[in-house]
């Protein structure tokens, strides 16, 4: 690959060395929290909510608001790191680990290699079950101490910061095991089927 | 579930491109256009964007996304940006780049926020700020492309010498093709304007915007509060939630 061409008096911030090891590459710190969705907020109602464990036709557990918040609960403090450049370090959130609910709907482990999961408002995203486990991911229902707000996916949202902040779907619902690794939403929609941040696979192809 | 319509650059991989400025317009005393020739570009839809990257001379590098403000009819591609005074790249690209400069992009990114006529109409846009950009391509590419359904912009700015593409709205306005511009100020206005003067509401929003039996096809972009407010105000007024697209930055969205 060719040398990019310099951009004549361009800087840049001064480098944020003590963070570097944290920050993967083409990304920015932040010490806000932007808000990022394709379509209008859903209003939460917290009375008909519920999430699901599904695989195939069959469902495997289901849990509605007061059950969920009876599940074993899991604080984490991670960055997260959104694929319109942005980082964001030390973000602390509380939920239910996917280890937990595995647990909860008694199974011993992931019937499938892959899942779907399925938000209110049609969104979709894919991500491998082995990353959703041991520890890896949880559905978040707070942060910073705080309820989860609509804006930002709540009631509750997937969290799996390990990869682009797209897979962490907001408003999620339903966690759909499947055998084969399909597109979801942004992911058909030119966005990398993975989204690993270290790797800086934000689009098809990278 | 929403409609998928097609992949950003197709199959293979989203090549960096070098970009050109062939011409800088100082659009309001925040916000400069950046018309850029590239070699290689594949094209876009009207409310795509495509990622910037500068590069210093020592290597660092720092990467931004911007919408398209161009029509996909247009010769070269244009980006409107917006200063944002903490901001990192922005600043550079408003107060630094002179015409020939050069500069890595690529895009174009983004299948969703995108208006094509096959999409139809009526076309709802509403805009706060520099979140005109992408609403700009729809309504140069409804021109350019003489795709004549009924249209509406509600646009907020803060002053009127904030309003970015003032005149060309008026031109685009004039042509008596089906195209109506609601102007809104929120932080004082001239004497005599005959425009809107406050925040964007349900009740504006039901007064100058498409009624929800109509269906229209609603393109919201601006900072959060706005698009959230539009966006809820308008499923309050019977619009159809999968016919609503939203675009927001913050603060670091569009530094």
């Amino acid at each position: 690959m060719s040398e990019p061409p310099i951009s004549r008096g361009f800087k840049g911030r001064k480098r944020q060395d003590v963070q570097a090891g944290r920050v993967p590459p083409g990304q920015h710190l932040t010490s806000d929290f932007p808000v990022l969705s394709a379509g209008p907020t859903p209003e939460p109602k917290l009375a008909s909510w519920s999430f699901a464990l599904q695989e195939a036709g069959s469902l495997l557990g289901k849990w509605n608001w007061d059950e969920f918040g009876a599940l074993p609960q899991t604080e984490v403090t991670v960055d997260i790191h959104c694929v319109t450049t942005w980082s964001k370090l030390d973000t602390h959130w509380r939920g239910v680990t996917i280890d937990a609910l595995l647990e909860a709907a008694g199974l011993d482990e992931p019937p499938s290699a892959y899942a779907m999961l399925h938000c209110d408002g049609g969104y979709t995203t894919n991500v491998p079950v082995e990353d959703l486990i041991e520890g890896k991911a949880m559905v978040a229902t707070h942060y910073e101490g705080q309820p989860l707000t609509p804006e930002h996916g709540g009631p509750a949202r997937l969290l799996v910061p390990h990869l682009y902040f797209w897979k962490s779907a907001k408003w999620v619902r339903r966690l759909r095991f499947i055998d084969s690794d399909e597109p979801g939403f942004w992911e058909s929609l030119g966005y990398h089927l993975y989204g690993d941040p270290w790797r800086e696979q934000r689009y098809a192809g990278d | 579930m929403p409609e998928t319509d097609g992949v950003a650059g197709g199959s293979g991989r989203l090549r960096w491109l070098t970009a050109q400025v062939v011409q800088l317009i100082e659009e309001t005393p925040r916000a400069k256009s950046l018309v850029l020739d590239i070699p290689g570009w594949s094209g876009h839809r009207a409310g795509q964007h495509l990622d910037v990257r500068l590069t210093a001379e020592d290597g660092y590098q720092a990467q931004r996304s911007y919408s398209i403000a161009s029509a996909p009819e247009d010769r070269h591609v244009m980006l409107t940006v917006d200063r944002i005074e903490e901001g990192e790249v922005s600043p550079y690209l408003t107060s630094d780049v002179r015409v020939g400069d050069r500069f890595e992009l690529r895009g174009p990114i983004g299948g969703y926020f995108v208006w094509t006529a096959a999409a139809g109409g009526p076309l709802l846009l509403v805009a706060g700020g520099s979140g005109i950009a992408p609403l700009m391509a729809m309504l140069r590419h409804r021109a350019s492309a003489k795709i004549n359904v009924p249209a509406v912009l509600l646009y907020s700015s803060r002053t009127f010498e904030d309003i970015i593409y003032r005149e060309e709205l008026d031109r685009l306005a004039a042509n008596g093709d089906g195209l109506r511009i609601v102007h809104t100020l929120t932080r004082g206005h001239p004497q005599g304007w005959s425009g809107q003067t406050r925040r964007i509401d349900r009740d504006m929003l039901a007064s100058v915007g498409i009624a929800a039996g109509d269906r229209p096809r609603t393109f919201i972009c601006g900072p959060t509060p706005l698009v959230e407010l539009t966006a809820r105000s308008l499923l309050e007024l019977g619009h159809q939630p999968d016919l609503i697209k939203t675009e927001r930055f913050g603060p670091t969205g569009s530094s």
